[in-house]
């Protein structure tokens, strides 16, 4: 799959996702949505390694769903409205998943947004993320 | 002949619909977004629309990568709660009203609108956390639903550009219905957030005023925001904002604005809401 650079591609901490993520993800994001159905997220819970096999991911696809790896997850393709489908098979909320996605404690996260959330100062653009 | 006379703007958090549905709307955490419409309830139970068309944004729930409409339109008698994951929430089935929104669709392609006619679709938090927060928890909702998906999370979305020329033609069809109906819409998401990766969490207080500063009067300057500055200034997931310029293109250029809230926040998100009407 051809990359091309993009102007968004200066955000920092942020995958968008466009068409190239899209493909890449296409199965990895198809699995979550399964776990739209309660017969499907009570067999992956059964199994979650047997349930995994139904679906033509890479293997670092599959390692990065069983290891829970949110941020490896959106890299590899997947979306955060389908990853948060498996949040929520999980029983994380949005903000559960944001604080692990942020490395930090859900206490930390909760804090945070409580206090005016994440700044715009010094999160523009990922020359203002290398300095520090 | 119908008339679209008002427009409404608010966040979809779906945490919002949790704290309803879980009865958790007395703690303080809540009652400082849930305050913030009481009066826009009153507004409503007064305005008593026959049809609310509502602009929102579907997450992987009626659509997944399979097929992925920019626009699509409702045109069913009804459409049920999907369930997101943790079961479809307890709120009333949508009743759609076919024979507007097929009017809609017919006016709007017409018009070069290219959007999608969608008779059979789940509809999740996007569009029943508004309603929920318009009109709190009835057993039935007080009026019939059009709902108008948009696609914001396959990159690119529409710009707010077109999302403004299609509130226009949206109301050019609704001027041209022949029924007698009392017709508002919704355009919702925003305000600033982003749910994904490192930077999670981001919220631009700046930003989301100055788009609520200039939503009423100045539009034209909303329509130029491209989506690089939606992304970097309003968070990945703020780029839902280009829904609220469908609700603004639909109303007159001349409007007043009836109420403002803005709060920070409610879960993830900065929580945005204002009430137009046409002033004529």
């Amino acid at each position: 799959m051809q990359e091309t650079p993009h102007d968004y591609d200066d955000i920092p901490g942020t995958t968008v996702f466009d068409a190239q993520r899209s493909r890449q993800g296409y199965w990895l994001n198809m699995f979550c949505m399964s776990l739209m159905k309660a017969e499907n997220r009570k067999a992956f819970k059964a199994d979650e390694k047997a349930y995994l096999d139904k679906w033509p991911m890479t293997p670092e696809q599959r390692k990065a769903i069983l290891e829970r790896d949110w941020n490896g997850m959106l890299r590899l393709g997947g979306n955060i409205y389908y990853t948060s489908k498996l949040g929520a098979t999980d029983g994380l909320s949005f903000q559960n998943l944001a604080a692990l996605m942020t490395g930090s404690t859900q206490e930390q996260y909760a804090q945070m947004m409580l206090k005016g959330g994440r700044p715009i100062a010094a999160n523009r653009s990922k020359s203002e993320w290398n300095r520090g | 002949m119908a008339k679209l006379f008002a427009g409404v703007t608010t966040s979809h958090v779906p945490a919002i619909g949790a704290a309803l549905d879980n009865g958790r709307t007395g703690e303080p955490y809540w009652q400082a977004v849930f305050g913030g419409y009481e009066r826009s309830k009153k507004w409503l139970a007064e305005a008593k629309p026959d049809v609310v068309i509502l602009v929102y944004n579907d997450h992987a729930s009626a659509f997944s990568l399979e097929i992925i409409p920019t626009f699509a339109l409702g045109c069913a008698e009804e459409f049920p709660p999907a369930d997101e994951g943790w079961g479809p929430r307890p709120v009333p089935v949508v009743k759609g009203h076919p024979d507007l929104a097929w009017h809609i669709a017919q006016s709007v392609i017409l018009d070069e609108f290219d959007l999608t006619i969608v008779n059979k679709m789940e509809v999740d938090h996007g569009l029943t956390v508004p309603l929920s927060l318009m009109c709190g928890q009835p057993k039935e909702w007080p009026f019939k639903v059009i709902p108008l998906c948009v696609n914001v999370i396959q990159y690119p979305p529409p710009t707010g550009h077109r999302c403004y020329m299609l509130g226009k033609a949206i109301r050019k069809a609704v001027d041209s219905f022949p029924g007698d109906l009392r017709v508002v819409i919704f355009g919702t998401g925003g305000m600033s957030h982003q749910l994904q990766g490192p930077r999670a969490g981001l919220i631009n207080s700046e930003f989301d005023k100055r788009f609520l500063d200039n939503f009423a009067a100045h539009p034209e300057a909303l329509v130029k925001i491209s989506h690089l500055e939606y992304m970097r200034e309003a968070g990945s997931e703020g780029i839902e904002l280009v829904m609220w310029l469908v609700m603004r293109g639909a109303l007159d250029d001349a409007v007043r604005e009836v109420h403002r809230f803005y709060h920070v926040p409610a879960s993830n998100t900065a929580v945005g809401h204002l009430i137009l009407e046409n002033k004529r």
